[in-house]
């Protein structure tokens, strides 16, 4: 590499070398497929061990658990920790999808959909199990979505005396992030409800809920009417 | 492998077709010769209380550590696994020490076939569900929800074979 060149990003590999000067700016390799169009990891299947996210993830719920006042301080350490991955997912998400439908979502429902199918798949390799609105007219800003067996809680036992925590809070902040990225600022907690006779099937089922910020309903309101 | 292997004469089930496979209890003790985990997986069976369970394991424990050294032939390479099986006119324990020291002590019928298989499964769903949950503290009593849901299940498919 000679040492008078300006750092380029990587982008471009071997190609941009041979054109090296006759263009300024980014360099696109001739395919358009850059490196933020595929994962890093080439292998076949393109997924990674579960074992290893596991020991990662509890490492990651112990080291929450330090220092911590209760099971909300907690549930919010997770939360914070998801955050910045939902942010950025948003914007790699969005690259990665075809040009015609690369802009971010404009209204709730287009959200909510994105984040149970293209963000669900891109993180668990399927989509969420359900997405609802609040039936009850007093919360309109409440959105549910619910998966049967989080992949986080997958080998997580939560002991009876914290029984309120769900570490999908983790997921939660994910979805925030993605929420806030796109201009729906929101608070997503996530529920145990595999209690009662639907816990004989998916003990683990945990549902996120989506609350939008007054405003964003507003808006959302105001857009329909036109 | 083991000093005290004790082949297992099986019997053609079309002569045997009354004997029912069943496996009775497991239990697992950490490398300290403390009981970590004791469940039984069939109604009737005699109950110690829960003292003498400790006894139990911290017992097995030492018979455990002297068998290890009970080896006449110093095998060259590896060292003698310690008691694996023990067979009785009533029951089997299949002994599997991992190698960190926790064992698992397997009691099944005498008949069972593949107990070191069952405990290999055992220990599999150990490794998942104890072992990897972020509130489990290492040789303490194993309190997992989890696990005990699917340890059960799986032992219920063993018994109703």
């Amino acid at each position: 590499m000679a040492s008078s060149q300006p750092v380029k990003p990587p982008l471009a590999g071997q190609p941009a070398q041979a054109q090296r000067g006759s263009q300024t700016g980014l360099k696109y390799p001739s395919s358009g497929k850059t490196i933020y169009n595929r994962p890093l990891n080439r292998s076949r299947t393109q997924e990674l061990s579960q074992a290893s996210f596991a020991y990662l993830f509890g490492e990651m719920v112990s080291y929450a658990q330090k220092r911590v006042t209760g099971i909300q301080d907690l549930e919010k350490r997770l939360n914070v920790q998801g955050h910045p991955i939902g942010l950025k997912l948003l914007d790699l998400l969005l690259y990665r999808e075809p040009t015609r439908s690369q802009t971010r979502p404009l209204n709730i429902i287009a959200l909510l959909q994105f984040i149970t199918t293209a963000l669900w798949r891109h993180l668990f390799s399927r989509p969420a199990d359900a997405l609802e609105k609040s039936s009850n007219p007093e919360t309109p800003d409440e959105y549910m979505i619910s998966d049967n067996e989080p992949l986080v809680n997958q080998y997580i036992s939560v002991p009876k005396e914290m029984n309120q925590l769900n570490c999908a809070a983790f997921v939660a902040g994910i979805v925030e992030g993605v929420c806030d990225g796109a201009g729906f600022p929101a608070r997503v907690t996530a529920h145990s409800v595999g209690k009662g006779e639907e816990g004989e099937l998916w003990p683990g089922k945990t549902v996120f809920l989506v609350k939008f910020q007054p405003e964003v309903v507003e808006r959302e309101a105001y857009l329909g009417k036109s | 492998m083991s000093s005290f292997y004790i082949l297992q004469i099986s019997f053609p089930t079309v002569d045997t077709p009354q004997i029912c496979t069943v496996v009775y209890a497991l239990i697992i003790i950490n490398k300290a010769g403390g009981l970590v985990y004791q469940r039984d997986f069939t109604e009737g069976l005699n109950k110690l209380s829960v003292n003498d369970y400790l006894v139990l394991a911290g017992t097995f424990h030492g018979v455990h550590a002297i068998t290890t050294r009970l080896n006449p032939l110093h095998p060259p390479n590896e060292p003698p696994s310690g008691i694996e099986v023990m067979e009785t006119e009533h029951f089997r324990l299949q002994c599997f020490q991992t190698l960190t020291g926790t064992k698992f002590l397997l009691f099944t019928e005498p008949f069972q076939p593949n107990t070191d298989k069952i405990v290999a499964r055992i220990y599999e769903l150990y490794a998942d569900y104890v072992m990897k949950n972020p509130f489990y503290s290492l040789e303490m009593p194993i309190r997992s929800e989890g696990w005990e849901r699917r340890l059960v299940r799986e032992m219920r498919v063993l018994n109703s074979r």
